[in-house]
């Protein structure tokens, strides 16, 4: 480009620049102006507060209504992110089966794929996620619950596990292990992780891993684990509508694959297997990834209609808290934050992936 | 607290669209607010919110749908009891019960909807309380609804009241009062229980149906209403118990004082109407009366609401074209209608009830 081109364009981003800074300033000052006209003040304060709501679902951390509002915020913030975190890889998988069933050479299998994928791309989400919820209500009441193993109940409350306590340092233990295992080469050996490996079953040994089956009692089981209805139908609902997309984006990656590829492959000797798995995908998985992280981004945003069923995520949290509260404000941009701090961390990771393959050049290594 | 029945499909939309409104109204309204002329007819100081409704020739209301109290009708005319009562805001100040813009909320919105001057009050169901009046800077009109929270059941789960419901799942709607006060009622109580918190009452009444919900608990209306949703009403029943207080007003930004007299006196007026036995049907005839009270009510001496502004004859034009409380009250939500609500306590000071209006001299 010339120079003056440059500047030019230079001197218009400098002065779109300014312009928005200009109108998110005068924006910001009027808002905080007519809070204060109205005698309303913005601040995070009331994160701290006694929340007096109770939370149904709870993972890694627990809950009681005397506990704050900033860890009620959090306890969603891990909902969703347990959500976002199983539907990615879920969808990924039922994404990549799909969409190279599609590619069978079988019309019957091809056509029945097609359909279904066909079916739930032009469903609409919500529509998906009311019709699953229904549908998993209509399971039977906790006093005829299924009982498909001992201890496991599937009723219209969720299915329903034995809970299983580990030893703390067994947990250690074993981790450190699958490290050991991973890194033995550079560690010398099998030594350390067959020492590890005695270790853990002595510490299980000592502290045998404990296991409590769920009682019925009154209308619910009490102990166990329970995987709720609402949290299964919104998984069930974001990994189908996702997967859809995904198994599209890998047809079209596949086929983007120039044919010549494949007949090299062919004239090697290789099965289509091999082909698949040692020609076409590392050539289609660098097309295939910003589109996976994009999707990825998708369905943790889409997670957020989990308030329609019932499912506490994040944002049927801030809701809650924006509401008891009065912040609206603050809830909303908490949600803002944590959304774009979400999506950017997914695009982060699988960027970074993404520059590994264009750098190894293969992806499956 | 009650009743959100509409389906949520562009609920997300329209809570961003809200969100944005917000923070562009609050953003426009330190520019529009020093404009208001500061001497209203009939005014109080400065009133920015009767001077924009003169100015616009309807008063708008914020509502929230269901059954008996805000629904529209096959006509797409909105009809029901909060309904009724914007309309006598708008029969008070145009005499014609049409001059009304209705704006429906969601409970989460209707806040947002107030605070950033997108209507001019709220007649749908808030509960009065301590924070939402000092924290959240509004102002209540008198009490139009005595209400308390309670728990809709299926028969067949033989809970006969509130402390059988240790261990059950309940349904409740976001962005209520109902949370808190369950959770209240359960830390109180001993008993545990586990909430599943749903956006859109519809759903929670598909879960209630389908067994995944133990109990609603919403106000004791709402509950009413929610039961005419179910497909068998008749398997289902309101638990006797009430775990709160809920008294319901009209809701108002501060700082409007002129509008906020006006609203407090038209919601007095149909009550001291059903005192007078003044209603609907017979107003006109009370144009003749020698009682000097129900005169001066009426405005055929002068005297008893001059400070309003208003036509002199304001009260005798809502009587005749909305109706008093209990003309309101039977014809959305009494014994003839679906909802077959009893007064209770929304009976009259005279009656045994808590409906007392101050009076008009």
């Amino acid at each position: 480009m010339r120079p003056a081109a440059d500047r030019r364009a230079a001197i218009a981003q400098g002065a779109a620049l300014g312009l928005t800074a200009v109108v998110v300033w005068w924006l910001a000052r009027n808002t905080s102006v007519s809070l204060a006209q109205r005698g309303l003040t913005l601040g995070f304060g009331f994160l701290g507060h006694p929340a007096n709501f109770e939370i149904g679902d709870t993972w890694w951390l627990s809950f009681s209504p005397a506990d704050s509002i900033g860890r009620a915020i959090l306890v969603g913030l891990l909902n969703t992110a347990l959500v976002s975190a199983l539907g990615c890889v879920l969808a990924i998988i039922v994404g990549f089966i799909a969409g190279i069933l599609r590619l069978s050479p079988n019309p019957a299998l091809r056509g029945l794929i097609r359909a279904a994928v066909e079916i739930v791309r032009n469903t609409p989400l919500l529509l998906l996620l009311l019709f699953l919820a229904a549908s998993l209500h209509e399971l039977p009441p906790p006093q005829h619950a299924l009982t498909p193993l001992h201890g496991v109940f599937l009723s219209d409350r969720g299915l329903v596990l034995p809970a299983m306590t580990i030893g703390g340092w067994t947990i250690v233990l074993a981790a450190a292990t699958v490290i050991a295992l991973a890194l033995r080469r550079r560690l010398g050996g099998w030594i350390a992780p067959a020492v590890l490996g005695v270790a853990t079953l002595v510490s299980a040994a000592v502290h045998p891993p404990a296991v409590a089956v769920a009682q019925l009692r009154g209308f619910n089981f009490a102990g166990g684990v329970t995987l709720s209805p609402e949290l299964a139908a919104l998984l069930a609902a974001l990994v189908l509508h996702q997967s859809a997309h995904i198994s599209e984006v890998v047809r079209g990656a596949v086929l983007a694959v120039p044919r010549g590829q494949r007949d090299a492959a062919g004239a090697l000797g290789m099965s289509r297997w091999q082909t698949l798995r040692l020609v076409v995908m590392p050539v289609a998985l660098r097309a295939m990834v910003p589109l996976l992280a994009t999707n990825c981004v998708s369905l943790i945003k889409n997670s957020s209609l989990a308030v329609a069923i019932g499912f506490p995520d994040v944002v049927s949290i801030l809701n809650t808290a924006g509401n008891q509260t009065g912040h609206s404000i603050e809830t909303m941009l908490i949600m803002i934050a944590v959304y774009l701090s979400l999506s950017l961390l997914v695009a982060a990771a699988l960027g970074r992936y993404n520059a590994h393959l264009l750098r190894t050049g293969s992806a499956l290594s | 607290m009650r009743r959100a029945a509409r389906l949520g499909m562009w609920r997300r939309a329209e809570r961003l669209a809200a969100a944005v409104g917000v923070a562009a109204a609050l953003a426009a309204c330190t520019e529009s607010a020093p404009g208001a002329s500061p001497n209203e007819p009939g005014g109080g100081g400065a009133t920015p919110t009767l001077s924009a409704i003169r100015a616009r020739g309807a008063v708008k209301c914020g509502i929230t749908e269901g059954a008996g109290f805000a629904t529209p009708d096959d006509a797409g005319r909105w009809r029901g009891f909060d309904v009724d009562f914007c309309r006598a805001l708008g029969v008070a100040l145009f005499d014609d019960p049409d001059k009304v813009q209705f704006i429906p909320y969601t409970q989460e919105q209707r806040f947002s909807g107030l605070q950033s001057g997108e209507v001019d009050v709220l007649v749908n169901g808030t509960t009065i309380t301590s924070s939402r009046a000092l924290r959240q800077h509004f102002h209540f009109g008198p009490i139009y609804f005595y209400d308390g929270q309670g728990f809709l059941v299926a028969k067949s789960s033989k809970v006969t009241k509130a402390s059988m419901l240790d261990g059950a799942t309940i349904c409740v709607q976001q962005g209520t009062t109902t949370e808190l006060n369950l959770t209240d009622f359960a830390r109180r109580n001993k008993i545990t229980f586990h909430p599943v918190v749903m956006e859109d009452l519809r759903a929670a009444v598909g879960a209630l149906a389908g067994g995944r919900c133990d109990a609603i608990s919403q106000d004791g209306a709402g509950l009413a209403t929610t039961r005419t949703m179910l497909q068998h009403p008749a398997d289902y029943v309101v638990l006797p118990d009430r775990i709160s207080k809920e008294p319901i007003a009209a809701v108002m930004r501060t700082g409007d004082d002129a509008w906020l007299e006006i609203v407090n006196w038209v919601f007095h007026a149909t009550v001291q109407a059903e005192e007078f036995g003044i209603d609907q049907k017979n107003a006109a005839q009370f144009a003749q009366t020698t009682d000097p009270s129900i005169r001066r009510f009426l405005g055929l001496e002068p005297g008893a609401t001059d400070g309003l502004g208003l036509d002199p004859q304001w009260t005798l034009h809502v009587i005749e074209k909305v109706g008093n409380y209990k003309d309101i009250f039977d014809r959305n939500l009494g014994p003839a209608t679906p909802l077959g609500i009893d007064r209770g306590l929304n009976k009259l000071w005279t009656d045994g009830g808590l409906l007392y209006s101050p009076p008009f001299r």
